[in-house]
Formats: structure tokens, C-alpha cells, sequence
């Protein structure tokens, strides 16, 4: 009795499992098949027809080239890198302080970085659009730097909490050879931070990638389209050849496929770290 | 020559409290704090955005919002996007409870539901507009069930378009509430196990008396990033449908009104209202926690 009863619970598990990689799954597998179809053979066949010819490349050529892909590749890249640099500087900067030092104000200014986590960035677009422009900043690619840096919280909770299992000692004995609070943080703190900085990057990096409404809004100039923007436009002269599109979403995914496939096992960690803080 | 570490310490101390926050302080206080200061006083002007002129017209703005029914109705949409969230967890917290143990191709499985909370949210928009579009992957594989009957127009049918949306919706987040949820659990001494296998206690007791009270924190947490999500839901139904077919939600409409239409003011209180409703949503969780704490 009681073996029936595992052999049908694990047969409802594997079960539940197999239909929710299907889920997640159908919907990518059957862009890619249309991906590599001809427009004929798109035209002629089911979208869970595999194609004819998997080394189909010309919808892949027309998507990256007409599509001004690689543009958009070259925005989000050296968006991604100043924003990255910058957030993981700044961020652990003020955990470095907040973390090391008493001084006036430290718990407002941790107080001000929580309450601002209550505000939805969304909500005060209109608002936030009005400053951006008062900068001059519109239509640069200042505008997304700027705004990803300003809105980063999450990374200063992951460096405090990092911060926290770095002994103070190690501070104290660096300081008694005369190194001072800046050589400190430069070649103390900063080297042992390292997997927090990984989950920072991660995370950041997973978000800028991905996000629409910040270039979509702040830079509409078609020369700084990023990978997001770039991929939205398909929608007008691509409206119905959908074995373009498919060619310009899988181009959009493969560098967080590549990403996943190789950092697999501290995207895992970072996101479970990320969020519990 | 002026060496910085050649400074007293409690110089030091100063100096590099100072540099290390001010540039954050300022972000902040640029990006986060000044744009809501300025929406409440946006809110109670006639402003268009770009003109000089401004007019203070007083609650005229929020009045507006509450008795026109078309600025009160796209709340109907953010309800479908509330229950998603609901199934979201569920799913979320089944998947990650029973890969806690013991599975065969566990990474797979692991990767497969996580992956697409990491893809870019256009490619997704696409993609399921490739699946329920007529003779899309939805309707191919209804017709080859046998189900075909059940075909309908997923996005054209305003009864529906929601929930197809918010089913979209559902597919994106899932990965992400199963991963935290899979962290959490797996911070969970397996000495517990143990000790409540020896006691006789099946997976689903392990489930109610182990793993839902060590995650309780998490799931609240959870609840509430959703909530609010659900509230503020806009990438998904703006580039699936542009707000066409009665999909348009809260977030859509205030930045039409913003940027399509120039009306600032009205636009900025539509914002205050979602903010405060967000805000709303978050203390009355916390409080609610609190209580069933004491």
C-alpha cells in the first residue's frame, strides 16, 4: 500500500514536471522552428512543423542586418558595462560606510535607500521623464545609465549583507600596517566582495538587458536602439513575415541563454540572495 | 605633497564618508525622491510638459479620476493580473518544493523553469504573439488534441484577452518566485527531515509543518513584489497589444496621457493614486504579518 501510493506520487510528480518544461518550453521551440522555415515553407506549414533545412541562416542575416541588431548590440553593451561598473562602484561604496562606520544620519540615510524601494519605478516615469529632460539628457544614452545607477537598492542590501561576514579584524590589522580607509576598501573590501559583486553584475545586467520601458521612453532615437527597442520595431515592417521576427527573437535570446548556460550556478544563488534582503 | 593616507584617521573617516555618499545620495535623491515630489505638485496643475505656463487646479485632476468611468475601469484589468499572481506562486511553490528532493534530472528541470524569467521581455512579448495569434502554436495544438473547438481569438476577444495576457504573464514571472522559493527551501536543515521521517511524517507533512513556516517570510515577500507587479503590469500588454481590446492597464493609460495626449497633470495624479494604492497594498501586508506574529 504504501509503495503504490510513492510509485503514484512520484508519477504525478514527474508528470507535473514534464508538462511544465513542455510550457516552458513550446512557445521558444516553435519560434525557432519558424526561424529557420523559408517564407514558403512558413506559409505552407504548421508552426509545430520542425523546419525542412535547420541550417536555414537567411531570415537570421535579414533580422540582424535590416533590423539594425548589432547597433543594438553595441548600445546595450556599452550601456550594460558604464552601468555595471558604476553600480557596483557606488553600491558598495555606501554598504562600505554604512557597514564600517557610526556617524550622524546613517540610519536615515538606510531608511532613505529602504523607503525608496517602496516606490515603483513605473509610477513616476512622467515625473522622472521631466528631470531627464531638465539634464539635457534626453536621447542620450546617459539618460538609461543614469537611471539605472540612481534606482539601484537591491545591490547596496547585497553588498551590506556580504559586508557583514567580512571580519572587521582584517580591517584593524590593515590599518596598523598604515593603509588607509581608502586602500582599505580598494584592496581589502573590494577583492573579498567579489561574489557579491558577481550577483550584482548578474542581476543588473539581467535587468538592463532586459528592460523595454527605459530606452523605449528616454531614447527613441533609432541610432541609440538597444537589443529591446530594436527587437520592438520588427513589429511595423515585419507586422506578418513572422520567420523575420522568430530570426530577430532568438538573436535577442541567445546571449541570456549563453550567460545562463555558463553562470548557472551563481545566477541560482544571486537571485535566491537578491530577493530574501 | 598632500597624501591621503597621511591624514588622521578621523580625518580620513570624514572625508570618505562624504565621497563614498555622495554620489549615490544624490541619485537617490534625483531618481527616487525628487520625480515623486514633483508628481504631487505636477498633480495639481493643468500642465501639458512642455509649456511654460503652469495653473494650479486644485483636487480638479483627482475628481476627474474617480468619477470618469473610463479612467476607473483599466483597475478591472490589474484583477486579472492579481489572480495570476496567486496561481504564479502556487506553481512556483510546487515545483520548488518537490525539487527540493530527491529527482531525476533535477538541473534540467531546474533550468528549464527558470530560464525564461531571464529573457528580455520584448522576445516574450513576441513570442506570445506568435502563440495565440489565429493558426498560432495555441490553436495548432488544440486543433491536434482534438480540441479544436476551443479555438477562440486569444487577443482580438475582449472577454478574453486579459486572461490570455495575464497568462503570459504567469509563463514570464513563475521562474523567478520557483528559484527564491527553491533558495529558501534548501537553507532548510535536513536534519528536519530526517527527525520527521523518523516520526512518520509524509511529503505533505513535511510541507505544512517544515518548509511552509521556515518560508513564510519569503512567500510574504513574494506576495507583495506581485501585488504590486500585478497593480503596475504594463511591459506584457504594451507590447502584445498596445492597450487595444480592453487590455489596456493602469500604467499604459498613464503614460498615454502623459506623452500621446500631453496631459502632465492629469497624468501625474494617476500615478500619485497608483502609488498610494501600491503603498497601500504594502503597509496593510506588513501590518496584517505583524499581526499574526503577536
Amino acid at each position: 500500500m504504501y509503495k503504490l501510493k510513492r510509485i503514484l506520487g512520484s508519477s504525478i510528480k514527474y508528470a507535473a514536471l514534464l508538462l511544465g518544461a513542455f510550457i516552458a518550453l513550446l512557445p521558444i521551440v516553435v519560434i525557432l522552428f519558424a526561424s529557420l522555415k523559408t517564407k514558403a515553407e512558413y506559409a505552407a506549414t504548421s508552426p509545430l512543423t520542425p523546419p525542412v533545412n535547420w541550417l536555414n541562416w537567411a531570415n537570421y542575416t535579414k533580422a540582424f542586418i535590416n533590423g539594425n541588431m548589432l547597433t543594438g548590440f553595441a548600445n546595450t553593451a556599452f550601456i550594460l558595462l558604464i552601468s555595471i561598473i558604476g553600480a557596483t562602484l557606488t553600491g558598495s561604496m555606501i554598504a562600505y560606510i554604512l557597514n564600517r562606520f557610526k556617524f550622524k544620519g546613517k540610519s536615515l540615510m538606510l531608511g532613505a535607500f529602504l523607503l525608496a524601494t517602496l516606490i515603483p519605478g513605473v509610477t513616476t516615469q512622467v515625473s522622472t521623464f521631466q528631470i531627464i529632460n531638465k539634464l539635457e539628457l534626453f536621447n542620450t544614452p546617459w539618460a538609461a545609465i543614469l537611471l539605472y545607477l540612481g534606482t539601484d537598492i537591491i545591490a547596496v542590501y547585497i553588498f551590506l549583507q556580504f559586508l557583514d561576514s567580512i571580519a572587521v579584524a582584517l580591517d584593524e590589522s590593515a590599518m596598523l600596517d598604515g593603509a588607509s580607509y581608502l586602500t582599505i576598501y580598494w584592496r581589502i573590501i573590494l577583492p573579498l566582495l567579489k561574489p557579491a559583486i558577481v550577483t550584482v553584475i548578474i542581476i543588473k545586467g539581467v535587468n538592463i538587458y532586459n528592460d523595454f520601458y527605459t530606452p523605449f521612453l528616454y531614447m527613441p532615437k533609432t541610432s541609440l536602439q538597444v537589443i529591446s527597442t530594436a527587437l520592438f520595431k520588427f513589429k511595423g515592417p515585419y507586422g506578418s513575415q513572422w520567420e523575420v521576427i522568430s530570426a530577430g527573437i532568438i538573436i535577442a535570446i541567445i546571449p541570456t541563454l549563453i550567460a545562463f548556460l555558463s553562470l548557472q550556478k551563481y545566477i541560482y544563488n544571486g537571485f535566491a540572495q537578491g530577493s530574501v534582503k | 605633497m598632500l597624501k591621503f593616507s597621511n591624514l588622521s584617521y578621523s580625518k580620513q573617516r570624514l572625508a570618505i564618508i562624504v565621497a563614498f555618499s555622495i554620489i549615490p545620495l544624490a541619485l537617490l535623491i534625483t531618481f527616487a525622491y525628487l520625480p515623486v515630489i514633483n508628481m504631487f505638485k505636477y498633480s495639481f496643475s493643468d500642465w501639458n510638459g512642455y509649456s511654460k505656463r503652469l495653473e494650479y487646479v486644485g483636487f480638479e485632476n483627482y475628481i476627474k479620476i474617480f468619477t470618469d468611468p473610463e479612467y476607473f475601469s483599466v483597475f478591472k484589468v490589474s484583477l486579472y493580473y492579481f489572480v495570476a499572481t496567486f496561481v504564479q506562486m502556487g506553481l512556483a511553490l510546487y515545483f520548488a518544493t518537490i525539487l527540493s528532493f530527491q529527482t531525476w534530472f533535477k538541473n534540467f528541470f531546474k533550468g528549464v523553469l527558470f530560464f525564461p524569467s531571464l529573457m528580455n521581455g520584448v522576445a516574450i512579448g513576441f513570442i506570445f504573439l506568435f502563440f495565440f495569434k489565429p493558426d498560432g502554436t495555441l490553436d495548432t495544438l488544440l486543433q491536434a488534441m482534438g480540441l479544436g473547438s476551443y479555438v477562440k481569438l486569444w487577443l482580438g476577444n475582449p472577454e478574453i484577452i486579459n486572461i490570455s495576457l495575464a497568462g503570459t504573464s504567469i509563463w514570464r514571472y513563475m521562474g523567478f518566485n520557483f528559484i527564491v522559493f527553491l533558495g529558501a527551501i534548501s537553507s532548510i536543515s535536513s536534519d528536519l527531515y530526517e527527525a520527521s521521517d523518523i516520526d512518520g511524517a509524509n511529503r505533505w507533512h513535511q510541507f505544512r509543518s517544515i518548509i511552509l513556516p521556515s518560508i513564510k517570510r519569503i512567500l510574504q515577500l513574494n506576495l507583495i513584489l506581485a501585488i504590486s507587479g500585478a497593480i503596475s503590469a504594463f511591459d506584457i500588454p504594451y507590447i502584445m497589444t498596445g492597450g487595444s481590446n480592453g487590455s489596456e492597464t493602469f500604467v499604459i493609460q498613464t503614460l498615454d496621457v502623459a506623452f500621446k495626449y500631453s496631459k502632465v497633470g492629469l497624468a501625474s495624479a494617476m500615478a500619485v493614486v497608483l502609488l498610494l494604492i501600491v503603498i497601500a497594498v504594502t503597509l496593510l501586508q506588513r501590518l496584517l504579518i505583524r499581526g499574526e506574529e503577536d
